[in-house]
């Protein structure tokens, strides 16, 4: 079941101003600088003297960028935007022993992916994020929250050569997942995300899903607060199952659906506290403040206020930059005038939004 | 004596530098994918990469050399998305996999396009003496479902329609040995009662536009029972089972019960993972599948992969056809030459 842990409060800022608080937050991803981008061609260019150090640099000068564009939109919790990952099975397969890669396949056009196989079986060798971690905690003056692709999506985007199935495997890679948290948390982190799209595309898996979050749980203090996200499926296949998950808190894209699934989780009740994508990921315009708002009470009918978290629907990294930017802001004032209204009893949270007609 | 056949059901991933400068020639988006009328440039970015998957079946030593269906940017739905009176929609799953292609919609006429003949012309150019062609089609049924029908007045009139279109690309192929018809929607979608006999008329409609040997190939599963006894009406050569990911106790059920054609394809080697089967493994696998159908000696049994071959990173895809060819050899009593 869920774990219900009241974790939420560690996240208000010193200068919150409202007695309600909706914990903003985004899902990860974020467009990189274009110069990132020219220093990586440079690192893999022999005739450059751009060496490796000064690609870490350079990682090192986008995160800080970035991990403060966060902060100047007013989030609760921020994050680097993901600048140190190229991809999110491949980053993770780098760093798993276990892994190997063998060349691009095709995804659907032109449109290729590195996907690694399991050659053996999967080991723990070094921290995977804790040093991005680490670093993005040492320049940020708001709590960080750490994106994790979960094992479920990591075994069901690769090949598996190693296992006789690709549960067994799942299970294997959520007990290493375990361990990279542990060791974030004792890093100080208090804020993780599972990232499981592979589930929206094979929803009757959500049992294994459910098993590697048990495992991923497993020791983790109650202080520290988990998430998982998924986008882009049909929820009526996993819900009411995800109400068992050991979450904190379920984050799920459904601005770019219009919010036609969102009666899913109302009925029976919502047990973790629901992340809800207020902006949609995949239009490169910046939702007006009123919109926005009105996309937060659509959550207010499934979730309490004190339960509520306000997110984008999935990564930003396919947007342009000053698009996502405008995006988080607006979000994050959206969220302040909703609490300013509940503060002053202004929504009615048995019906926070018209029904249609 | 059954003859065996290495062969594959085509599909291939292209080199990892046609990968490279077709993206760069053509682009990324949904508009930027193979139209039919190709620019110079790209033609001959595909003709060497062409050139390339033919050499590499015929260095692995395999019986059938496919024309390897790099073009076929949107998979199995590839007759259609260059139709002329077809145009594409938005990008749609392709089956249940991680991979996506361009929704057919249909808005007109399948008349002739003769895009696939043209290919096969092109690969009949590049085979040496004593090589054998091997078209390769989607089934009828896989290509309808595949597609969204927005001319025909129903589902029923559609699938006839597209038999018919396959049929005339088919009546317009260079001389071939072998003809391939994929049919994976017959296990992913199967045909409901009202259309589970017209799929196998519509393939008999294929089928009977060419003097080659014909193989209906299905994967991803076994075939449901009233499937298969429909299948088993259409005047096909040989029917083709996937072995690796198929409910194998399933397929062994319909064959023992309703029997067979008098050839088989079996889909021995895995098209969607990495790991790379022995020659033995797959000598094993034809041995086996032939002692559980004791009432029936094959006169031909294809040795191919289950799926189409995209899904794999190059290496691996060339390591499977060796693999391939060698099992077969192997299968065959020969003694194989150790590779480096």
């Amino acid at each position: 079941m869920s774990r219900n842990a009241d974790n939420r409060a560690q996240f208000v800022p010193e200068n919150h101003e409202n007695d309600h608080f909706l914990l903003t937050t985004v899902v990860g991803s974020y467009p990189k600088p274009k110069w990132l981008n020219r220093a990586k061609d440079l690192s893999e260019d022999e005739d450059a003297r751009f060496d490796a150090d000064n690609l870490e640099e350079a990682y090192d000068d986008a995160s800080e960028v970035i991990t403060h564009e966060h902060e100047r939109t007013g989030l609760d919790t921020v994050v680097d935007g993901e600048m140190r990952r190229n991809e999110m099975v491949e980053f993770f397969a780098h760093r798993i022993d276990g892994y190997e890669f063998n060349g691009p396949v095709k995804v659907w056009g032109h449109n290729y992916f590195d996907k690694p196989s399991v050659a053996d079986e999967v080991e723990y060798d070094e921290p995977w994020l804790v040093d991005e971690f680490e670093f993005t905690r040492d320049v940020a003056s708001r709590p960080v929250k750490v994106p994790i692709t979960g094992p479920y999506t990591l075994a069901n985007w690769s090949f598996n050569e190693a296992y006789d199935s690709e549960e067994e495997l799942a299970y294997d890679l959520a007990d290493l997942v375990n361990l990279e948290i542990e060791k974030l948390v004792e890093a100080g982190a208090r804020y993780v995300q599972i990232d499981e799209p592979a589930l929206a595309t094979t929803p009757d898996d959500h049992a294994i899903v459910g098993e590697c979050l048990e495992r991923i749980a497993d020791g983790i203090p109650e202080e520290v607060r988990i998430g998982l996200h998924v986008c882009y499926g049909d929820y009526s296949r996993i819900y009411p199952e995800l109400n068992e998950f050991p979450i904190d808190e379920f984050d799920v894209e459904l601005c770019n659906g219009g919010y036609e699934q969102i009666d899913v989780f109302t009925e029976p009740d919502f047990e973790p506290d629901l992340a809800l994508g207020v902006v949609d990921a995949h239009t490169a315009e910046v939702e007006p403040v009123e919109e926005i708002k009105e996309n937060i009470k659509q959550g207010l009918k499934v979730v309490p206020p004190e339960k509520l978290t306000i997110s984008p629907d999935c990564g930003l990294k396919l947007l342009p930059r000053e698009i996502a930017y405008g995006k988080m802001e607006n979000m994050v004032t959206a969220a302040r005038e909703v609490e300013k209204e509940l503060d002053a009893g202004e929504i009615d949270l048995d019906a926070p939004v018209p029904t249609a007609d | 004596m059954t003859e065996l056949v290495a062969t594959t059901p085509g599909l291939y991933p292209l080199p990892d530098w046609a990968k490279q400068r077709l993206s760069e020639l053509k682009g990324h988006q949904k508009g930027d994918l193979v139209s039919g009328d190709e620019g110079p440039e790209i033609v001959d970015a595909y003709d060497q990469a062409r050139e390339e998957v033919v050499a590499d079946q015929q260095g692995a030593g395999l019986d059938r050399i496919v024309e390897g269906q790099l073009r076929w940017d949107d998979n199995l739905a590839h007759p259609l998305t260059v139709h002329d009176n077809v145009e594409t929609g938005g990008i749609v799953r392709y089956y249940d996999n991680n991979n996506f292609y361009r929704d057919p919609e249909v808005v007109g006429e399948l008349d002739f396009s003769g895009d696939v003949a043209a290919e096969l012309e092109t690969a009949s150019d590049l085979l040496a003496a004593g090589d054998s062609l091997q078209a390769v089609l989607p089934g009828p049924y896989s290509l309808a479902d595949l597609a969204s029908d927005e001319h025909y007045s129903d589902e029923a009139e559609f699938l006839d329609a597209v038999g018919e279109f396959l049929a005339g690309e088919v009546e317009a192929f260079p001389e071939h040995e072998t003809l391939f018809l994929l049919e994976p929607s017959l296990v992913e979608n199967a045909p409901d009662d009202d259309l589970d006999a017209r799929a196998s008329e519509a393939i008999d409609a294929v089928a009977d536009a060419t003097d080659a040997n014909v193989v209906v190939h299905s994967y991803w599963g076994a075939l449901e029972e009233k499937v298969y006894a429909h299948l088993m009406d259409a005047d096909v050569d040989a029917i083709g089972f996937d072995v690796v990911a198929g409910d194998r106790s399933q397929t062994l059920y319909n064959i023992n019960e309703y029997g067979t054609k008098d050839s088989v394809a079996l889909g021995l080697v895995d098209g969607q993972n990495t790991l790379v089967e022995s020659p033995e493994t797959i000598r094993d696998r034809i041995e086996w599948v032939q002692e559980q159908i004791p009432a029936q000696e094959f006169d031909t049994v294809y040795a191919t992969s289950n799926t189409e071959l995209f899904y794999l990173p190059v290496n691996k895809y060339q390591e499977k056809l060796a693999a391939l060819a060698e099992g077969v050899a192997l299968a065959r009593g020969e003694e194989t030459e150790v590779q480096a």
